[in-house]
């Protein structure tokens, strides 16, 4: 559905782009991932047709975004970092303007108010001042505001900076609602706040794309896995065991574990956890918990696209 | 023609609701009333048609203040606080945008002329003066005004800074008002060029007097479409740096 093709970007001398391609289809949420500077915003600009490529095509639905810039802009939704809102309109009155901004019919545009307010769960603060509204809710105004006219491809840049956690868990499952029907992309450089809305992830640093696949397939491209474990046992016998096994890369103890119980994170040379448990079992270890480890695809993260970030 | 309407309603609506359109239009008149006061019905006996006249010259000034006051916020608010996002990714020419913004100052510029009507209508009820000179002398702030509105719009397409954007629409301003002066200075070709660009001096007067040439509101008109066109190029432009 979308297609973006060796897009490349100068400024100046400087390539703050060089030769990304990618390609998302409908119902996908493409998560862009990078430290700041590596390229994410110029990529999103550029699709959003406020920035030209030095070189390089966007293709949205059959429509060149050079050929035909009106075309596609119809088609696309944006939420800028900072959302773009007028602070002396209420929301519903901004929310229409934006429809009818984007080429929406007076009529369509108020039959379409409803559904998104519902959508961004703004139905209680319709009619309240943008301006009053707190960090979260003029987010989900932003968003409310991408998603009006229904665009086939939906930009949110760094849509969850900023925000507390309880209104995180609420972004996420509101930008996983917008997959339906369109494509979806998001940028961040927090690994953590991507991961769980994302399907495929694209990671950047210094204008290239450094890998890409979903996040099982990250995990594996680096060859090895990491998991938490939790068990009951001989804490002696353990930690001989790990050692003794060959596809234990390295391991550590972890501080949290409950009284009683043995906690460890352990590196995997391959997604071994199958052969893991049934090995832990069979030594005679009660298998609490066994789960691959978020902050374990952070560590390989910051290696790909940060250096020593 | 929709997309223009949208853009003008929007800027109506943060001047009317966020009040500085109101402070805008009150000082104006506050202003004008005093000067018209002090100096138009005083100084005693004379003709109305002076006084009329004299009314005119003053509102010719607040005509120009009114217009750099109301442009500054134009662009330059919006480039401050990223609401022209909003506008550069939608399928929306900038020429519309430009075209948009133009007809709410001059929505709200007109408006502050029709609160002031009072004024050339107590010199109407109690003095000899035509309505025609009173229609030739408003038409002729509305060309003044448009004129400066578009030399404002420009200055703010310029800057993210109001204050910057409403200093270069002044020097803009001034600049094309002296034009006359500098014109007496500058070798023949150059001459002739700046006394036509004058904003002031060849061709207000005729309203004021109550006289309507065609060479004036074409005058009034080409400047104003020169502001416009050089603000849509420089909004243009700025989307593809």
């Amino acid at each position: 559905m979308l297609e973006a093709h060796l897009l490349t970007r100068y400024y100046d001398e400087f390539a703050a782009l060089k030769d990304v391609s990618f390609s998302v289809k409908e119902g996908e949420i493409l998560g862009l991932l990078g430290v700041n500077g590596a390229g994410k915003s110029t990529t999103l600009k550029i699709l959003a047709g406020l920035l030209p490529p030095t070189s390089g095509t966007v293709v949205l639905d059959g429509h060149d975004l050079t050929a035909s810039p009106f075309e596609v802009r119809a088609r696309i939704g944006y939420l800028p970092e900072h959302p773009p809102l007028y602070e002396e309109m209420t929301v519903s009155d901004f929310l229409l303007h934006t429809g009818r901004l984007k080429g929406m019919s007076r009529a369509d545009a108020h039959k379409r108010l409803p559904e998104v307010l519902a959508a961004a769960d703004l139905v209680d603060r319709a009619h309240q001042r943008i301006g009053t509204l707190s960090h979260g809710y003029r987010k989900r105004v932003g968003i409310g505001q991408a998603i009006f006219h229904d665009p086939r491809l939906l930009i949110l840049d760094e849509p969850i900076s900023g925000l507390d956690p309880v209104q995180i868990v609420e972004i996420r499952q509101l930008i996983r609602r917008q997959a339906e029907g369109r494509a979806v992309l998001i940028s961040s450089h927090i690994l953590s706040e991507v991961q769980q809305t994302c399907d495929h992830l694209l990671v950047l640093r210094d204008g290239e794309v450094v890998a890409r696949g979903t996040e099982a397939e990250l995990t594996a491209s680096m060859g090895r896995s990491a998991v938490h474990v939790t068990v009951r046992g001989d804490r002696e016998a353990l930690a001989r065991w790990l050692n003794a096994h060959p596809q234990v890369v390295k391991w550590s103890w972890r501080d949290d574990a409950t009284e009683g119980e043995l906690s460890v994170l352990v590196t995997l040379s391959s997604d071994q956890r199958a052969e893991l448990a049934a090995g832990l079992v069979a030594e005679g270890f009660a298998l609490l918990e066994l789960a691959a480890s978020a902050s374990a695809l952070e560590q390989l993260f910051v290696g790909w696209a940060g250096g020593d970030a | 023609m929709t997309p223009i309407l949208l853009v003008a309603r929007r800027d109506l609506q943060g001047y009317l609701r966020g009040l500085s359109g109101y402070v805008i239009i009150a000082a104006m008149l506050f202003l004008l009333g005093l000067m018209f006061q002090a100096y138009a019905l005083g100084g005693g006996a004379r003709y109305s048609h002076e006084v009329l006249q004299d009314f005119f010259e003053f509102s010719g000034g607040f005509a120009m203040v009114a217009s750099v006051l109301l442009t500054m916020r134009s662009f330059a608010e919006e480039r401050a606080t990223g609401t022209e996002i909003l506008l550069q990714t939608s399928p929306i020419h900038p020429g519309q945008v430009v075209f948009g913004k133009y007809l709410a100052v001059m929505t709200i510029t007109t408006l502050m002329w029709v609160l002031s009507l009072y004024m050339p209508a107590l010199i109407f009820l109690h003095g000899k003066v035509s309505l025609a000179h009173i229609a030739v002398g408003y038409l002729g702030l509305i060309c003044l005004g448009s004129a400066a509105t578009a030399i404002g719009l420009l200055g703010s397409s310029l800057t993210s800074n109001q204050f910057i954007a409403g200093l270069v629409s002044g020097i803009l301003l001034v600049t094309l008002l002296m034009g006359w002066k500098l014109s007496e200075l500058a070798d023949p070709t150059l001459s002739g060029v700046l006394s036509y660009m004058a904003l002031w001096d060849k061709h207000f007067p005729n309203f004021m007097q109550g006289k309507l040439h065609l060479r004036d509101l074409v005058f009034y008109l080409s400047i104003t479409g020169f502001g416009l066109l050089a603000t849509t190029q420089v909004v243009e432009g700025r989307r593809w740096r």
